[in-house]
Formats: structure tokens, C-alpha cells, sequence
């Protein structure tokens, strides 16, 4: 663990693009973060807000015919975006590693887990001998709590439930150690009471190995569980960022107002949830102006007219919202 | 409050026989999904079934619509037997019994423009001349928040939310009494669920419609629900009115199902134990209580018997041998939101409101 105070990732500006007849389509649009060491960041959105598109743009995978057009991802000094193929396999695993959301698609049904564990690590440590990588692949099983790991190491990806796979991934993921960890919605797919081992796993680790993660979900709850700083990304930018306390306790953005407002709670008894009226407009047919104006209750004529930047309301708690701070506007409503 | 109950399902078990060899195939085991689950639904209320993956929820959803044929048990709509009904009889059953799928893109024809797949229902039951139907159609439009121009579109121009609006449309297309609900909301975003839930809240009480409603949720059952019904390796472990359910569980598992709710508040991170281990295959289901292989709670007694369903408290019903002797539960605890959030909500949903009392409709992406 450095000493350094300064984050481990930084991404400036990061723009990518899809080639449409129609021109170029922006799924992720002018995306600034840091991500600080040893800290969870969590990435916050619905569906098409692109997020994990952002998450594909730091590790280098943003498939055909997307790229990424400008703006830099840094890990430490490294420029990601310049690196060559070879360059970024390298810093895949040891530098990044991903989790995605269904480990079953992730995994090769037709070798055994061990088998894949043991790929992984070749790939990063081509010295090390047979019997030393299934020593460690067995070793990170037992790191990931899945019983009995000797046993596991030979059995296939159908063999396990789906909180056993994702563990699997896990282990995978971390196995060259990695500095960040990417997860894109770890646990979705899953059931809740295994969600919560697996968040709850996810956080020994991190703890123990001092990396640093980004956390991509839809779930505010998950969010407020596991993030330190929160990025609350909608149609392509990030629309307001703080800590976990300013997005849950001072939230600016009336988007991020508007999520709070549609989550469920199992504390309340509201009859009647809030909503945000319409949906996430697709990339190709963005509002002028703000994105979120034809949604936002606060939207007034200006908001239709300039698309607003993320301006620094209080240290570290930005929001891209020329209504902010919204305590004026709501003191005439209240 | 004496009336009967609209919809009840008595002893409902599904079993899968699983088989072994090619030529002479014998029955080794079985997959019980269900088994023996029983309750009622009231006129006019919602009655969630909530469990995880595997529980059975969807199961019974399926064997109570006779969408899959029970292996014992019996479904009873208004004290008829709707498992020994057939032919002509089981469809009229049918045209009172309505069901809305969970993933609202594999639910329709993608070949059926709106108003075909909302008038379908209809036609199947000999309701309408095709020029009744079509004004009938506009009105369940209007009903479920869509718009008219609407009807002669097709599924792939609809969003999620919207789409599941035209599953809601299509389900009370032919005025039934009870509608399964498996899932409604769990493939949508946030922002849109929240919109389902309200309009499946407005239309229930318009149209004094009673829902039973599958879930994983528990927040959202929270939401929407009278009474709830948690399963667990087929079977209900327990039953209760909704405030007690979550103010007073009396079942282990409902209390580990709460407490794993990721809750919207920094200021709880890591206060919760997850619960331990795995869910047994339905194959090989634990001897005594089936939850005794994961229950913090467990004593000798759970691994040897069974323990049934009883009745704690008027209307609250456990399947725990100790039930009445649990720890007190506060997994309530907390501040829930921070008081400026809360300010901030209220004044989103009056700017809200009074936006939505000018004629300003809902833009609608013409994708």
C-alpha cells in the first residue's frame, strides 16, 4: 500500500464513441473520476446511463465498432488509452481485474474451475511450475471461503450455485493481485442472502489487500453499503459526485433526489413511492440542454437551453445542475 | 370480514420425477418445487409470496393459474375446484384468473402490434365485436398510463416500463378478479419500478382487483402487499399482515431474508451477519426443518422434526418450533433517510405534482 495520497485511477474527459450511419453516438460522454487507494468508488445509474461502458473504456474492452474517442484513463502515470494490446494485457490482472455480473457466462463450462484459475495465473507468471499455480489456484479458493477448495478445484462451473461461481470469479479476478478491481454488477443476479456473503467477502478482501474497486450497480442500497466516494452517472455523464454521505444525506442533482425518492424501503411505510416520470432517453436522441430536463421537476427554461458542467458545490461534492444547491428551490415548495 | 377467501390454494405440491437409464427408465428421485403449500387470497388484497431462487414462488404462480398441472393439492376459486375443471369450463375460470409475466420483452408477440396483443384476451373468450374491442383496447390504454396512438405500435418500439404496462393492459383486458403478478417489476430500473408499483397500487384500487404477488423483493413487497407469505425450499415458512412480517418475524429466515436488504443508508454499512451456507438442492431436502442447515438458531429438535405451520397470533403463522422464543428483532432500527434528503424528496414530488396537474404529457421516445 502506497503512502501516496494521490488516487490510483484517474479518468479525464473520457469520451466513447459508437460510428452510427447517423454520425458519431457518445455511450459514455466527458467522464471524469478518481479513484482513491484502497477506497471502493461506486458508479451509480440505470440502464443506458453508461456505466458499464465506462467500465469496458478503463480496462480496454469497449467491443466493435465502439472506441474510445477522447480524453485519458491514468492508472498511477500510465496512460491506458496509449497503450498498445500487448501493453494492456499487461496491465490487466496484476494493474485491473474485472468481475461481471453473471459468472456463468464468464466462465468456460467445459473446464474445470481449477483449470481456469490456473489459466489465469499462467498468463500473468509463465515461470511459475504445474504443481506451484494449482497450490495457489486452491489457495485462492480458500481465500474466497468456498469449502472444501481441493474438491472445488476439479469440479466444472454447472457444479456450483451461482453465489459459488461468482466467489469463483472472484478468486480468478484477484488471484495476480491486482490493484483495482472492477465489478460490474457483482451481484444482481443474485440471491440476497448470498449478495450480502458476497459483499461482505468483497470487503474482507479489500481490506486485507489494501486495492482499490470500482463498483458499478443500479442498486442504491448496495451502494450505500460498500462505496466510500459514489459517481451517479445518467445518459452518458456523471451527473453528481461526493462521498457516500453526500449523495445519501445532501443530494444535489434532483436525478440523484429522484433516485432516492423511487427506491423501496423496507424502513417506511409510504403507500406511494416517488417516481421520476418518462425514461433514460436513448444516446441518439439526447434533449438539448440538460439531459435530465424533460424529467426534472425543478427544470426551468435555462435548463433547456445550456447543458450544465459539474460545478464543486462543497469540497469533493460536485453536481452538474444549475438549480444547485437546491435547499432555495426547496424552501419555496416545503 | 367472514366472507370466504376469493382464491385458495389447499396442500398444492409440484414434484419432478427425475429418472435414470435410457431403455428401462426408473424413477430415483424427485424434485419437490413445491410441497404442500397452502394459503388463501381475499378479495381485494394483495398477498405476497416472497423467496429466493428456488423457493417454489413461480412454481405455485404457474400451478395456481393451471398453467402447470399440480402433482397433489387443490386450487379453489370461489369454493369451485379449479384442478378438476377442463375444457370450456377451465377457460371460463380463466377469464378471472390473469397473470403478468416478469420479463416484459419475452411476454409478447413481437409479430402482435399493441392493440392485437391487448384485444387477444378478448377475442379468446368471445368478448366484443373487433370495433368494441378496439375502443376497449384505447380505454386499458389509458387505464395503464400508455396512449392511444400507441395501439398500432409493435412490442420493440416500447420501453421496459412500458412494455410491462401493455402486460398489465393485456392481463385486465377480459375484467378479472384476481391477477398473478410473478415478478412484475424485478427487470425494471429503479425510476420506472417505482411507476409500475404506483399504477399497479392506482388500479387495484379502481378496479378492486386482488393480487397475488411473486417476489424477491422484500422492499417492494413492503410496498405493495397486505400479507406475506415467505417461502422456503417449497414450502411457506411463514404468514403474516404485513406490518408484523416486518415489524415481528417469528421465522429465522424471514429474519435473515430482512436483515440481508442492502439498505440506501452509509451511516448502517456492515452491521449485518449474512446468513451462512448454501440453499440444499430440492433434491436432497434436510431432514426435520429445512432450514435447520442454515439457521444461527438451530437446536437438536430442528434436525429431527418437521415442524408445521402454526398459528402464533390472530393471522401470523410460523413453520418454527420456536417461534414464540425468538431473540427480539431490530433489524427496524435506523434513521431510514437523512432528514434533508427527505426535505429534498417531498419538494421533488410537489414540483412533480404540479407539473403533472398541467397538461403536459409524459414525453415518449420515438425510438
Amino acid at each position: 500500500m502506497g503512502v501516496s495520497n494521490a488516487p490510483l485511477l484517474r479518468v479525464e474527459g473520457l469520451r466513447t464513441l459508437f460510428s452510427t450511419s447517423a454520425g458519431d453516438i457518445a455511450a459514455v460522454d466527458g467522464v471524469s473520476l478518481e479513484v482513491p487507494r484502497g477506497k471502493t468508488l461506486g458508479i451509480v445509474g440505470e440502464s443506458g446511463c453508461g456505466k458499464s461502458m465506462l467500465s469496458l473504456s478503463i480496462m480496454g474492452l469497449v467491443p466493435r465498432p465502439g472506441r474510445v474517442g477522447a480524453g485519458r484513463v491514468l492508472l498511477e502515470d500510465i496512460n491506458l488509452t496509449g497503450l498498445t494490446p500487448a501493453g494492456m494485457r499487461a496491465v490487466r490482472g496484476a494493474g485491473i481485474a474485472m468481475i461481471f455480473q453473471e459468472p456463468m457466462t464468464s466462465l468456460n463450462p467445459v473446464h474445470t474451475v481449477g483449470d481456469q484459475i490456473v489459466e489465469a495465473m499462467r498468463a500473468h507468471d509463465a515461470g511459475a511450475s504445474e504443481a506451484e499455480l494449482r497450490k495457489r489456484a486452491i489457495d485462492a479458493l480458500r481465500r474466497v471461503r468456498i469449502p472444501s477448495p481441493e474438491r472445488r478445484f476439479g469440479e466444472y462451473p454447472h457444479q456450483l450455485s451461482g453465489g459459488m461461481r461468482q466467489r469463483v470469479m472472484i478468486a480468478m479476478a484477484l488471484a495476480c493481485r491486482p490493484r483495482l478491481l472492477i465489478a460490474d454488477e457483482p451481484t444482481t443476479a443474485l440471491d440476497v442472502t448470498v449478495q450480502a456473503q458476497i459483499l461482505d467477502l468483497l470487503r474482507d478482501l479489500q481490506a486485507e489487500t489494501g486495492m482499490s474497486v470500482i463498483l458499478i450497480t443500479h442498486d442504491l442500497g448496495v451502494v450505500a453499503e460498500m462505496a466510500d466516494e459514489v459517481a451517479v452517472m445518467y445518459a452518458g455523464r456523471v451527473v453528481e459526485r461526493g462521498t457516500a454521505r453526500d449523495i445519501f444525506e445532501d443530494p444535489q442533482h434532483p436525478y440523484t433526489i429522484g433516485l432516492l425518492g423511487s427506491i423501496p424501503r423496507i424502513e417506511e411505510d409510504r403507500e406511494r413511492l416517488l417516481s421520476i416520470d418518462g425514461s433514460v432517453p436513448p444516446p441518439f436522441a439526447l434533449p438539448q440542454g440538460c439531459r435530465f430536463h424533460p424529467r426534472c421537476p425543478f427544470a426551468i427554461r435555462a435548463c433547456t437551453e445550456k447543458d450544465p458542467p459539474l460545478r464543486e458545490l462543497s469540497p469533493g461534492h460536485q453536481a452538474a445542475c444549475i438549480r444547485a444547491p437546491v435547499e432555495a428551490v426547496v424552501e419555496c415548495l416545503v | 370480514m367472514t366472507e370466504a377467501p376469493l382464491l385458495e390454494a389447499v396442500g398444492v405440491a409440484k414434484h419432478y420425477p427425475v429418472k435414470k437409464g435410457l431403455i428401462v427408465s426408473r424413477q430415483v428421485g424427485a424434485v419437490r418445487a413445491v410441497d404442500g403449500v397452502s394459503f388463501a387470497l381475499n378479495r381485494g388484497e394483495t398477498l405476497a409470496l416472497v423467496g429466493e431462487s428456488g423457493c417454489g414462488k413461480s412454481t405455485t404462480a404457474r400451478v395456481v393459474m393451471r398453467l402447470i398441472e399440480p402433482t397433489a393439492g387443490d386450487i379453489l376459486f370461489k369454493g369451485q375446484n379449479v384442478t378438476e375443471v377442463g375444457g370450456a369450463r377451465l377457460r371460463a375460470l380463466r377469464r378471472h384468473l390473469q397473470i403478468v409475466f416478469q420479463d416484459p420483452y419475452a411476454s409478447l408477440n413481437p409479430r402482435l402490434t399493441v392493440a392485437d396483443a391487448v384485444a387477444e384476451p378478448m377475442a379468446v373468450h368471445g368478448i366484443g365485436s373487433a370495433a368494441s374491442r378496439r375502443e376497449r383496447v384505447v380505454e386499458l390504454l389509458r387505464l395503464t398510463g400508455l396512449r392511444p396512438f400507441h395501439a398500432d405500435r409493435y412490442p420493440h418500439e416500447f420501453s421496459g416500463g412500458q412494455r410491462q404496462r401493455i402486460g398489465i393492459a393485456r392481463a385486465l383486458a377480459v375484467e378479472p378478479e384476481v391477477v398473478v403478478l410473478d415478478e412484475p417489476v424485478s427487470a425494471l430500473d429503479v425510476s420506472i419500478q417505482a411507476q409500475v408499483v404506483n399504477l399497479l397500487g392506482d388500479l387495484q384500487q379502481r378496479l378492486g382487483l386482488s393480487y397475488l404477488f411473486i417476489a424477491h423483493d422484500l422492499a417492494v413487497v413492503k410496498h405493495v402487499a397486505d400479507r406475506v407469505a415467505v417461502m422456503y425450499l417449497g414450502r411457506i415458512v411463514e404468514v403474516a399482515p404485513k406490518r408484523a412480517l416486518f415489524s415481528d418475524p417469528r421465522h429465522p429466515y424471514t429474519r435473515a431474508l430482512l436483515a440481508a436488504i442492502p439498505r440506501p443508508d452509509p451511516s448502517r454499512r456492515g452491521t449485518v451477519t449474512p446468513l451462512g451456507g448454501d440453499l440444499p438442492s430440492p433434491l436432497a431436502i434436510p431432514s426435520g426443518c429445512r432450514f435447520h442447515t442454515r439457521c444461527p438458531l438451530a437446536q437438536p429438535l430442528c434436525k429431527e422434526s418437521d415442524p408445521p405451520l402454526r398459528e402464533i397470533a390472530p393471522g401470523h403463522t410460523s413453520a418454527c418450533h420456536f417461534a414464540e422464543d425468538l431473540p427480539r428483532f431490530d433489524a427496524e432500527a435506523g434513521a431510514g433517510l437523512a432528514p434533508v434528503a427527505a426535505r429534498r424528496l417531498a419538494a421533488f414530488a410537489a414540483a412533480r405534482e404540479s407539473r403533472t396537474a398541467e397538461p403536459t404529457p409524459a414525453p415518449v421516445p420515438a425510438a
